[in-house]
Order: C-alpha cells, then sequence, then structure tokens
C-alpha cells in the first residue's frame, strides 16, 4: 500500500444556477493574457449540448483518454509512444480554435470617437488573434447557454447514447442542466502519459497535475491526451496552460478561486487518501462501467488506524490525515455515495466529481399526487432521463445514480417532514439506506454548506521543502526565469508582432 | 573572402551554434519551443509539415553521414565515388523534393493565411523563406553533379567537411575551384547554423525521443527534501 493525499473537489450539479462567477474569477486571475483569450480553465455548459471545445465527450472523434488494449494494457487512445512521436509534426487529433472559439473583442473606442452620424455608433467585432473584422459571430464562449441554438444540434451531446432523444426536443420535455467544467487532476492523467518532453507531472502531496512552463517544447499532444479537453495551447507563447487548481492558494490553506466564489456554493474540497500502487489496476478494469467502483476501490478510509499508519509512514502529515477524516469529499463520494466521477470511462481516474441534480417531476398531475401521501417520487420520472445522468457520471450504470437521487429526494422528505409536518420520518430515511443521523449530516453539508465545512484544506508543508532563508526577498510565483520575467523583452529570441486593432470601422 | 566563407566563417557559424544554443537553454529555457501554430489553422499544416520535416530529416541525415565520415571509410567499404556520388544526388534530390512540397506548403499558408500570418514574427516567416532558398540551392546542385559522375567535385567537398571538423588550416582550398552553386549552398547553411539559436529552429535540439524509454506513462514529482527531486515514477 502506497497511501498518497490529493485535494477532491465536489460539485453539487442540484445546486449549481449557472451564473459563470466560477468561470468569470478563474478567467480574471489565470488567463486574461495573450493566447489564452480562448481558454477557459472553468467553464460552465449548458447540457444538454455539444460543450466547449465542440463536441468534446465524443473520444471517437478527438481520441482523448485511455484505451485498454486487447492484452488488458492501458495506452492513450490517440496511441502507443511510437505512435505519438510520429504524429508530433502533424497532430491529426488537435482541435483548431474554431472548436473552442475565434477570440474576439469590440471596438469599444467608436464608440466614443466617432464622428456625427446619422446612425447611432455601435461596437462591432474584431478577431483578436488576426486583429480582422468578424462580421458575423458564430461561435463563441457559452454558446448553448440556457438550451441556445437548436436542439437539432445540440442534441449530439454524446450522453444522449442509448436514449430516444426525439422527444427532449419537444417544448413540454425539454430538460437542461448546468455542468462546471475545469481541469480533474486525474488520478491516472492521459496529458501526462501524452507529453513526450515530460513537461507535465502530478504533485505527490497534494495530487495538483501541473505543466513546467520551461520544459514544455509546444509538441501539444496534451492537448488531444486529455479526453476533457481542460489542457489550452497558449498561441502567443507556444506552450499548453491548464487549470492549476489554484496552487498557491491550495497551498495555503484557502479554496480555489472558483470555490470560493461560488455563489451557490456547490464546491466541495477535501483531502482523499488513496492508494497509489492499484492506479494501474484500477484503470484496467476490464468493463466501461466497472471503472466507478475500481476508482471506489482506491480510496482508503482515513479513520482506519491501519491506512493511518501507512499514511504516516509514506510522510503525509499528520494534519492531512486528519484533514482527511473531515473531507466532505469523502463523505459525498464513500459514506453516502451521490458524488460520481466525470466520464469514467475515459480511465483517467479523474478527482473532479459530481453530484447529480434532481429536476421536477414530468408530470403535474403525478406531482400533485405524490405531494399528497408524501411518498417518494419515482426518479425515473424526473425531468432529467436518469439514463443521461449515468452516461455522464457511471459509463451509463444507471443503478448507482438512481440511488444518490433517490438519497437526494429522501433527503428533502425528511427535512420538510421534519421542519414543516414536525414529524421525524424514518420510513423515508429507511427506505434509501440512510439512518437519520446521516441524512441530518448530508443537509447540513448539502444544504446548509457551511464555508469551514465546505472547505477542509489543510495548508502545505512548505518547511519540507523551502528554506526561507533563501526565500527572502524573493519574487513569489513568476513566469520563468526566477526574478526574471522570462521574456527576454523578446529582442532577441523571436518577439511577437502586436496586433494593432486598425481603429477604422 | 574564400578564405573566409570556407576557411573562418565556418568556425564562427559553428561557435553561434553551439554557444547561442547553449546560453538560449540556459538563460531562457521558457523560449525553447516548436511554435506550432495547428491550432491557429489546421488547413495546410499537417501535410505540409509532415513532407517539409521528413524530407528535412532524411536531408540532415544524408548531409551528417555523407559530409561527415572521412572518404576512406567509404573506400575501405568498397563504395565507389561515383556511386555514392550518385547516391546522394538521387536519395538527397528526392528529399529535396519533398521538403520543398512541404516548404513551399508552409510558407504560402504562413504568407497568405490572415491568422498564421498576424501572428508569426519576423524570423518565423525569414526562417522558412531561407530554408526554401537552401533547398532550392541544394536541388541545383543535383544538375551540376550530374555533369561529372566520378565523384571527384564530391570528394572535395567531404575534404573540406572533413578538414574543418580536423582543424585542417588548409581546408578552404580544397574547395576553391568548386561551382558556384556549390559555394552558395555552403555560405547559406553556415549561415542557418548562425541564425539558429535566435529562432524556433532550437526545437529539433528538443526532439523527445527520450519518450520511447522513459518508464512507464506517469510522472509524479515531489518537493520533500528527504526524496529524489523531480523522481519519476
Amino acid at each position: 500500500m502506497k497511501v498518497r493525499a490529493q485535494i477532491g473537489m465536489v460539485l453539487n450539479l442540484d445546486k449549481c444556477i449557472g451564473c459563470h462567477t466560477c468561470s468569470i474569477t478563474c478567467k480574471n486571475v489565470w488567463t486574461s493574457r495573450d493566447g489564452v483569450e480562448y481558454a477557459w480553465f472553468n467553464n460552465v455548459e449548458t447540457k444538454p449540448g455539444i460543450g466547449y471545445p465542440k463536441d468534446w465527450e465524443n473520444q471517437k472523434r478527438w481520441n482523448g483518454g485511455w484505451t485498454r488494449t486487447k492484452s488488458g494494457k492501458l495506452q492513450p487512445k490517440q496511441g502507443a509512444k511510437w505512435r505519438i512521436l510520429a504524429n508530433i509534426f502533424g497532430n491529426p487529433d488537435l482541435p483548431e480554435i474554431d472548436d473552442f472559439y475565434e477570440p474576439y473583442d469590440f471596438d469599444y473606442d467608436h464608440l466614443k470617437s466617432a464622428p456625427e452620424m446619422e446612425a447611432f455608433p455601435t461596437a462591432r467585432p474584431r478577431s483578436r488573434i488576426s486583429g480582422l473584422r468578424m462580421e458575423k459571430i458564430e461561435w463563441g464562449p457559452n454558446w448553448e447557454e440556457i438550451l441556445g441554438g437548436e436542439f437539432e444540434k445540440r442534441s449530439k451531446d454524446y450522453n444522449f447514447e442509448g436514449i430516444q432523444k426525439a422527444i427532449y426536443g419537444e417544448y413540454e420535455n425539454t430538460f437542461m442542466m448546468y455542468l462546471p467544467r475545469l481541469c480533474e487532476h486525474c488520478l491516472n492523467p492521459t496529458c501526462v502519459a501524452s507529453c513526450p518532453s515530460g513537461a507535465i507531472y502530478k504533485r505527490e502531496e497534494d495530487g495538483i497535475v501541473l505543466i513546467d512552463q520551461e520544459k514544455c517544447r509546444g509538441w501539444r499532444m496534451c492537448v488531444s491526451g486529455c479526453p476533457y479537453k481542460k489542457i489550452y495551447y497558449n498561441w502567443e507563447s507556444g506552450k499548453s496552460e491548464k487549470c492549476t487548481f489554484c496552487y498557491p492558494r491550495i497551498e495555503s490553506g484557502l479554496p480555489t478561486v472558483c470555490s470560493e466564489t461560488c455563489v451557490g456554493r456547490i464546491r466541495y474540497l477535501g483531502v482523499m487518501l488513496y492508494d497509489a500502487d492499484k492506479i494501474q489496476e484500477a484503470a484496467s478494469a476490464a468493463g466501461e462501467q466497472d471503472l466507478y467502483d475500481a476508482q471506489l476501490g482506491l480510496f482508503l478510509d482515513p479513520n482506519d488506524p491501519q491506512v493511518q499508519a501507512a499514511a504516516r509512514k509514506e510522510g503525509v502529515p499528520q494534519d492531512w490525515i486528519d484533514a482527511a477524516k473531515k473531507s466532505p469529499v469523502w463523505k459525498m463520494a464513500m459514506d453516502w455515495k451521490i458524488a460520481f466521477p466525470l466520464h469514467p470511462e475515459y480511465r483517467t481516474l479523474p478527482m473532479v466529481w459530481y453530484i447529480p441534480p434532481l429536476s421536477p417531476i414530468q408530470n403535474a398531475a403525478e406531482a400533485g399526487k405524490i405531494g399528497l401521501d408524501r411518498e417518494m417520487p419515482d426518479v425515473k420520472s424526473l425531468r432529467i432521463p436518469v439514463r443521461y445522468l449515468a452516461n455522464m457520471l457511471t459509463a451509463g450504470d444507471e443503478a448507482p445514480v438512481v440511488a444518490a437521487l433517490e438519497k437526494m429526494l429522501a433527503m428533502r422528505g425528511y427535512m420538510r417532514a421534519k421542519t414543516v409536518d414536525g414529524v421525524i420520518d424514518l420510513g423515508i430515511a429507511k427506505r434509501v439506506g440512510l439512518d437519520p443521523q446521516d441524512i441530518e449530516d448530508m443537509y447540513e453539508l448539502m444544504a446548509i454548506a457551511d464555508y469551514e465545512n465546505r472547505f477542509v484544506v489543510p495548508t502545505a508543508h512548505r518547511e519540507d521543502f523551502e528554506d526561507a532563508y533563501d526565500l527572502r526577498g524573493g519574487c513569489g510565483f513568476t513566469d520563468g526565469n526566477g526574478c526574471s520575467s522570462g521574456s527576454s523583452g523578446g529582442k532577441l529570441f523571436g518577439s511577437r508582432k502586436a496586433v494593432n486593432a486598425r481603429r477604422t470601422v | 573572402m574564400h578564405e573566409f566563407l570556407f576557411g573562418t566563417y565556418p568556425y564562427i557559424a559553428l561557435s553561434v551554434l553551439v554557444l547561442g544554443s547553449i546560453a538560449r537553454y540556459e538563460r531562457d529555457p521558457f523560449t525553447w519551443k516548436s511554435s506550432s501554430s495547428q491550432l491557429l489553422r489546421r488547413r495546410q499544416l499537417i501535410m505540409g509539415s509532415i513532407l517539409f520535416h521528413v524530407g528535412v530529416l532524411i536531408i540532415f541525415a544524408g548531409h551528417l553521414f555523407g559530409l561527415l565520415i572521412p572518404i576512406e571509410v567509404f573506400d575501405a567499404l568498397g563504395v565507389g565515388h561515383g556511386l555514392k556520388q550518385v547516391m546522394a544526388a538521387v536519395g538527397g534530390g528526392i528529399a529535396g523534393v519533398i521538403a520543398l512540397i512541404g516548404g513551399v506548403m508552409l510558407a504560402h499558408r504562413r504568407l497568405t493565411d490572415p491568422r498564421v500570418r498576424a501572428r508569426s514574427t519576423p524570423a518565423d516567416t525569414g526562417i522558412i523563406l531561407i530554408l526554401i532558398l537552401q533547398l532550392i540551392l541544394g536541388l541545383a546542385t543535383v544538375p551540376i553533379s550530374f555533369q561529372h559522375l566520378d565523384g571527384a567535385e564530391m570528394a572535395k567537398l567531404m575534404a573540406w567537411a572533413n578538414g574543418i571538423f580536423t582543424l585542417d588550416s588548409q581546408a578552404a582550398s580544397y574547395i576553391e575551384g568548386a561551382n558556384i552553386v556549390f559555394k552558395a549552398h555552403i555560405a547559406l547553411g553556415l549561415t542557418i547554423f548562425v541564425l539558429f539559436p535566435f529562432t524556433r529552429l532550437v526545437h529539433m535540439l528538443s526532439f523527445p525521443v527520450r519518450y520511447l524509454w522513459r518508464p512507464g506513462y506517469q510522472i509524479v514529482r515531489t518537493r520533500k527534501q528527504s526524496q529524489i527531486k523531480g523522481q519519476e515514477v
């Protein structure tokens, strides 16, 4: 047993209101620079929809993630090492920027500088890449917001696999949900495996996956390797970039920016202990639907004294073990089994998990009836098809998703009975295999969701790897050569020509 | 002038190549990259880039072995000068045409695609044009070498290249009588060496062959002092 710790995340989709505060605060902090305008380390998609970049979930098209060979071994779906090297001159699986969207800005200046005209002046769009006028914007960030665009196009959504989807195009049967996405900081990341330079790595102490900007040579195999398409090639710097899990904040015991600013309080951060020796075996599970259980099997119970001893032996600090005991991620993923990995079938063992959303009962009359005898409604009658959620979270296995949704409905029923009717309804709790204390705990964590319960982040032990004496007068987090800006002013080794937006409109 | 171009300039060029590359790698590793523009425009890139790189790599290997292996080795192996010259001219000619087609596709894309053009540095555009010119010069030597098939001319060039690397002060004199096309090709080649550290060409030094024997797929780094830094698992 080789115990390692990782800060995992859970997103409670039942409470996501799709406000994009996470995306905006993330962008302001990390990607408000040339070359990554198009990149959203965190984005929120409206589902059903093809997402960002287009059709990202369809690995038949993009060849992201892993594939299990006939001999039971894993190799990146885009090819074994020799194949990846052979594609280095032209990567056939790399999306074009239009699959994300061409970044653009508006000629705001024209609004105040325009001469007196008959028509009101407008700010027209201009490409941030070429500086040229864009007459018509045909795709952009979050283009499918709140079911924007025809159902015909959105229904290409990969999660409709095995569903008679035509009826969901009808107004009466339509459904939607939000899916905030960020890097999954996987236990078995394909980006790391695909990087020929060895520039991407997973940090042993907290599991964060980072790209060494000085080692990255821009071979761009990680972009196609990642099935979640959460690695972005910076076309300005020629290097790949990704979500850093706000590691400077995490190291200080603070939640990531997206988590901190989430107004719906849907995000949870906590330590998960796992057995690194079993990663290969778990990721190589034979069936796609076995992967969720296989990943559960990797996590180690922080309350088990044997695990604690093994963790200490591997150098996991005591406060991390203590934090793991209070981890909201553990509670949701392991105790209550209401959180699930996103697309476990990619075999990356992702560490950002999701609680599936409840949705209104389809038939209003039924809903009334159900309300009367205070029975639990059948989750199959929820507006969002269970199969759709299962395709997203458990490789199509509906049973775990049904169980999770029932627990959430039970929590609502139980708490409604308690607070509105003043009745403790033990039957509801029993039916979903929980005791009343579990339900109270779930309510505390999911509905009340206090800051200190949501974010249980132990600080990094910098004393183990940094000499404070050397850091005196240091320059903090930089992008390159120590205290230098990392760019040679571009004069000697090639500067970028600034694209000057022409002022004419 | 001849003495300078083919006796002194090679040493200047090689020094800039080696020292400049080391300086850049040490001083500014962040700028060391392939500068791919595939994300911005896929059109013409995949085909153009594959043709260009495959052609150039064959040519590079041909020059490396053809010029630097002493002629005596070929004699000992029983490869006649004439045969070697024909092999070099035919092999190099085919690879040169492949690389030229790819290079023209890439240059056309770089100059005409609005996105790629807007995001190209003068160095990016300049180096592809220089490489194309060098390919044309190289291909122009092929018909010339077919005018005399005895391999003597080629032997002179090999003697020059060997002379440079063995610090032979007479090296320049070996190619005094060579055709102007050969001389131009060599002079431009040396100039490319000079430009090498200052352009994206450095990415060829980073061709990640080590990837093939990197143990396993995953990389885990630890910062704990007690363990080896950058340990790979």
